[in-house]
């Protein structure tokens, strides 16, 4: 049970610098997802929580502990890892109670709290087994309980669904959900994955080439992306991002190419002023009055219908949960819904209004 | 080709590996026939198997009484399994030094290390006698292990360092994470996941020090420090030379070779299955 507060987290290796003054509070309890794509620094972020890689500069606290200069077993976490790292030569009550051996825990306590812990994650029947004795899903649960055993302060997850295949993953994100429901323990989980972010965030922090590019909960990210990065990157099929320029003659609209798409009118939203337009694809509507375009691939998903549909020279992505039964070469006419817009500045890449 | 079904190929590849396991093992094969003849049937039919007429063990006897070879073989042992010993815990914690620490200078310090590979030990022969004069271990065993220990080396480091980078870092780092020293780690975690490439490295590394003539011939040539290859020399006479005891004593001496040889590779098919059935 403690807050992790990482104030003004730089790292760099020799001369070049991966990390530039990272800032991430996170309160007792809550379940923090860092995301980005990979080179942005997550990985490297929760390893420097860890312990496992050394501080260029700043501050790392767990529970208003400065932990800089711990080395990764005083700092009071567990990890949880990709491809497991179970020690390969020990039964799975050995993996579970090995830190604890470590720490010179009396025998008994050792075997009531990896009990518990086989208890809550099923793993009761496999425990005198070995780890290639085991399934992906299981191994994973194995790991997941020899950080549970510790009772720690602090959960770090680094990708530990990254090699379980879909079914897996999508059982095992909502196990993972209702573990911390129920310990309710701080969590710093790293994906590159923005679903797994969405659904088992209490708060995403979004990372780009070692900067913090938005924090929030997931449903403001998708709401109010603060720059045409996390616009992008959070939501699926992806946000589509035309380039225009603004022109106010009667109403606000985006010129782009020979297409004006009407904008809300937003301070800032100057004539002449280079923009991104930002338009989720669930947000076209068909409209008889909207712009034209020629539909080039149908992807049917069941729930709902992607297409991509070709305007100008740009692909755009629409989703229809009606079944509209189009084909490649139809035309659709198509206008954004109103509200639903978002607006980008081209150079800074940063929201307007 | 189209008629060649995998029986007859793997008739081939059999043929071709008895073929080769004949070959090699033909010398040994007549040592150790001879070792157990009389001088004249040695001499009048050296292929033909000992029979009742032709068994003698006046090698065997020969070299029982002669000098003291119980002595060499215990020598021959001593420097084998010490400098095995050295070689395999200075490689390996130098390998691990290598593949798991970022610091100035990791790349020039392995190329150095494995430098010793290219260049033959023996070219340092004058100097390292001169420095086993001046440091008084002259007929000592202690300066064939440091010898030896110094050849085996290089090819540990650079075998060993090539097996550990493939040790998973999650796994280094889930023990950091539970408290294990960096001793631990190496000890405990990847030691046994490397074992298949220690027992490589055991095996390339012991027979050359058991077969060396060279070393102690030159710093241990003393009565109570001979190996047992030296030993057997002294049955090679300038103008005689005493057949049956040098078959003898060269039969003598595959044995324990061939004791340690079983216990690793027992350890190289079991790293090997091990990896087969994960």
């Amino acid at each position: 049970m403690a807050e992790v507060t990482i104030s003004d987290l730089r790292k760099s290796y020799g001369g070049l610098d991966v990390m530039h003054g990272v800032n991430v509070d996170i309160p007792d309890g809550e379940f923090v997802v860092l995301v980005g794509p990979s080179g942005c620094g997550k990985s490297t972020l929760l390893r420097m929580i860890a312990g496992l890689e050394g501080v260029t500069g700043g501050t790392i606290r767990i529970g208003g502990r400065v932990v800089n200069n711990l080395p990764p077993a005083e700092r009071n976490i567990a990890m949880v890892f990709q491809n497991y790292a179970l020690y390969p030569h020990k039964t799975v009550a050995a993996n579970m109670g090995f830190a604890l051996k470590m720490q010179r825990m009396d025998r008994a306590e050792i075997d009531a709290r990896v009990a518990r812990a086989a208890d809550i994650l099923g793993l009761k029947p496999y425990l005198a087994r070995f780890p290639r004795e085991l399934s992906g899903g299981q191994r994973q649960r194995v790991a997941m309980g020899r950080a549970i055993v510790r009772d720690p302060e602090v959960f770090l997850f680094d990708e530990p669904l990254s090699n379980l295949d879909a079914k897996l993953r999508v059982q095992m994100r909502s196990e993972i959900r209702e573990l911390h429901q129920r310990l309710s323990t701080t969590t710093v989980y790293v994906t590159h994955d923005q679903i797994e972010a969405m659904t088992m965030a209490d708060r995403i922090v979004v990372m780009k080439d070692g900067h913090v590019s938005q924090i929030g909960a997931p449903l403001d990210l998708y709401d109010r992306p603060a720059n045409v990065f996390v616009a992008g990157f959070i939501g699926s099929p992806a946000m589509n991002l035309i380039e225009g320029v603004v022109r106010r003659d009667g109403g606000v609209v985006v010129e782009a190419g020979t297409d004006r798409l009407p904008a809300p009118d937003l301070p800032g939203m100057d004539d002449g002023r280079r923009v991104i337009f930002g338009i989720r694809p669930e947000h076209l509507l068909r409209d008889d009055a909207g712009f034209a375009a020629a539909v080039a691939v149908v992807e049917p998903t069941g729930a709902e219908t992607h297409v991509v549909l070709r305007m100008g020279a740009r692909d755009v992505v629409a989703v229809f949960r009606d079944r509209l039964g189009l084909r490649p070469g139809n035309t659709l006419r198509l206008s954004p819904q109103p509200g639903m817009v978002h607006v980008f500045d081209a150079e800074t890449g940063q929201r307007i209004g | 080709m189209a008629t060649r079904t995998p029986i007859s190929r793997s008739i081939a590849a059999h043929a071709v590996l008895i073929t080769y396991t004949l070959i090699a093992l033909f010398p040994v094969f007549v040592i150790v026939i001879n070792s157990f003849k009389s001088r004249r049937a040695i001499f009048n039919d050296p292929l033909a198997v000992p029979t009742a007429e032709t068994f003698d063990l006046v090698g065997y006897a020969t070299v029982l009484k002669q000098g003291d070879f119980f002595q060499y073989f215990l020598n021959s042992m001593t420097v084998t399994v010490a400098s095995l010993f050295f070689v395999l815990l200075f490689g390996a914690m130098a390998a691990f030094a290598l593949s798991e620490y970022r610091f100035k200078g990791n790349l020039l310090m392995g190329l150095y290390l494995a430098l010793g590979i290219m260049i033959p030990i023996r070219l340092g022969t004058v100097a390292i006698l001169q420095l086993m004069v001046a440091s008084g271990l002259v007929n000592t065993l202690t300066a064939l292990v440091l010898v030896y220990t110094a050849q085996g080396l290089p090819l540990a480091v650079f075998i060993l360092s090539e097996f550990m980078r493939q040790v998973s870092d999650d796994l280094k780092n889930a023990g950091r994470i539970d408290g294990l020293s960096e001793y631990r780690i190496f000890f405990t975690l990847v030691l046994p996941l490397v074992r298949p490439a220690m027992a490589t490295v055991a095996v390339f590394t012991m027979i050359p020090i058991w077969n060396d003539l060279w070393f102690p011939l030159i710093l241990a040539p003393a009565e109570e420090t001979k190996t047992i290859t030296l030993g057997s020399q002294v049955f090679i006479g300038q103008f005689v030379t005493n057949w049956n005891a040098v078959l003898a004593a060269l039969s003598l001496a595959i044995v324990p070779v061939m004791v340690l040889y079983l216990i690793f590779s027992r350890q190289l098919i079991r790293g090997i299955t091990a990896g087969a059935v994960k």
